[in-house]
């Protein structure tokens, strides 16, 4: 592993040095009539977030130079495309007790991973299940499992009780408390001017 | 801050399946036995107390654009000079410190594959140190909304 000692440049990154510019994203045919330009930027309002007030799809229509129906109607073709997961409050855990956040890595042989996965996906403490790439020898776990709780001793806790209940003892695994939240935002795919003004 | 039985009912209630109709917060409120400009000032006192982090849309990673989870094994003494220039990166939305060897955690989500791998390559520029990139393969689960347990004794929320 290439540990190349940092260079700790008194003089800050230029802005140049850290955009980049993205290249225009083909977004999905379909048959709603905004442009492509309108649907990227109604992505960027869905992503930053809908206006507190009375109605917000036509304030947003009214900023895209269309009427309320069409954002309505892009809203939910996007939906039934599945390209919207969820519409809907997006909460901060943290903020509500919510303090303990790990990650569990295992190892698991390839031809084990869909059982076990399903095994884990179906326990309500489980709140993310990804497969994900070995990097031999940097990193050796290929399933991933986010479990939230109140604090690390309940999570904890968790882990050991799944772990004995689903006869997982034997597979290595690692625990990977967060302690600390450096950023935590919606994903924002649409890169738009206003975002990059207000980041 | 102590939350109002509506707060929490709107917490648990509507992470998912928000109306597509001309006013969804009076909808909302007929729903939970409210008005709108109660759930309006009740979600605004959300925001502010940052338990809201935005009522919007989450998007399909996979199918909206291109985005991986990535670490960075980064020597204690300069984590936060670190985590500070993976922030600046619009594209990065979550970034962790997690205790282990791998010690930052991000995840970039970028409009295409193209970008999504100039971020990176300009991360391991700017920090001199080599990422660990693990794009999803397969999502066996992903929970849709995440219920909060009101009813426990502990202090809800840490907001001063």
């Amino acid at each position: 592993m290439m540990q190349t000692p940092l260079s700790k440049s008194p003089e800050p990154l230029s802005p140049a040095a850290l955009s980049i510019s993205p290249v225009p994203a083909e977004i999905a045919p379909d048959g709603t009539s905004l442009t492509p330009e309108q649907q990227r930027e109604l992505r960027a309002y869905l992503e930053q977030g809908l206006p507190l007030s009375p109605r917000p799809y036509q304030e947003i229509a009214a900023r895209l130079n269309t009427c309320e129906t069409e954002v309505i109607k892009q809203i939910r073709h996007w939906q039934q495309q599945n390209l919207i997961r969820r519409l809907g409050l997006v909460v901060k855990h943290r903020q509500l007790g919510y303090c303990a956040n790990a990650m569990v890595v295992w190892d698991i042989k390839d031809q084990d991973i869909n059982h076990i996965a399903g095994q884990l996906s179906a326990r309500p403490e489980v709140s993310l299940c990804y497969q994900r790439p070995r990097r031999l020898p940097h990193w050796r776990y290929n399933l991933f499992c986010m479990i939230h709780g109140k604090d690390r001793e309940a999570v904890l806790k968790q882990i050991n009780l799944l772990t004995r209940e689903l006869k997982l003892d034997h597979i290595n695994k690692d625990v990977l408390f967060s302690y600390k939240a450096f950023k935590q935002q919606g994903a924002r795919y649409s890169q738009r001017k206003q975002v990059d003004e207000r980041a | 801050m102590t939350l109002s039985l509506l707060q929490q009912q709107l917490i648990n209630e509507w992470q998912k399946g928000f109306p597509l109709t001309s006013s969804p917060y009076a909808q909302l409120a007929k729903e939970l036995g409210s008005s709108e400009t109660e759930v309006l000032a009740a979600l605004k006192e959300l925001e502010q107390a940052d338990i809201l982090s935005r009522l919007g849309a989450v998007f399909d990673h996979k199918k909206a654009g291109a985005s991986t989870l990535a670490a960075l094994m980064v020597p204690e003494e300069d984590l936060e000079y670190v985590a500070a220039i993976v922030n600046k990166f619009e594209q990065v939305n979550h970034n962790y410190a997690r205790e282990h060897d791998y010690n930052l955690w991000f995840v970039v989500t970028a409009a295409d594959d193209f970008t999504l791998q100039r971020v990176l390559t300009r991360i391991e520029q700017l920090t001199g140190l080599e990422v660990l990139v693990l794009p999803m393969e397969k999502a066996f689960h992903i929970d849709l909304s995440f219920q909060i347990d009101f009813d426990s004794k502990q202090p809800l929320a840490r907001v001063s």
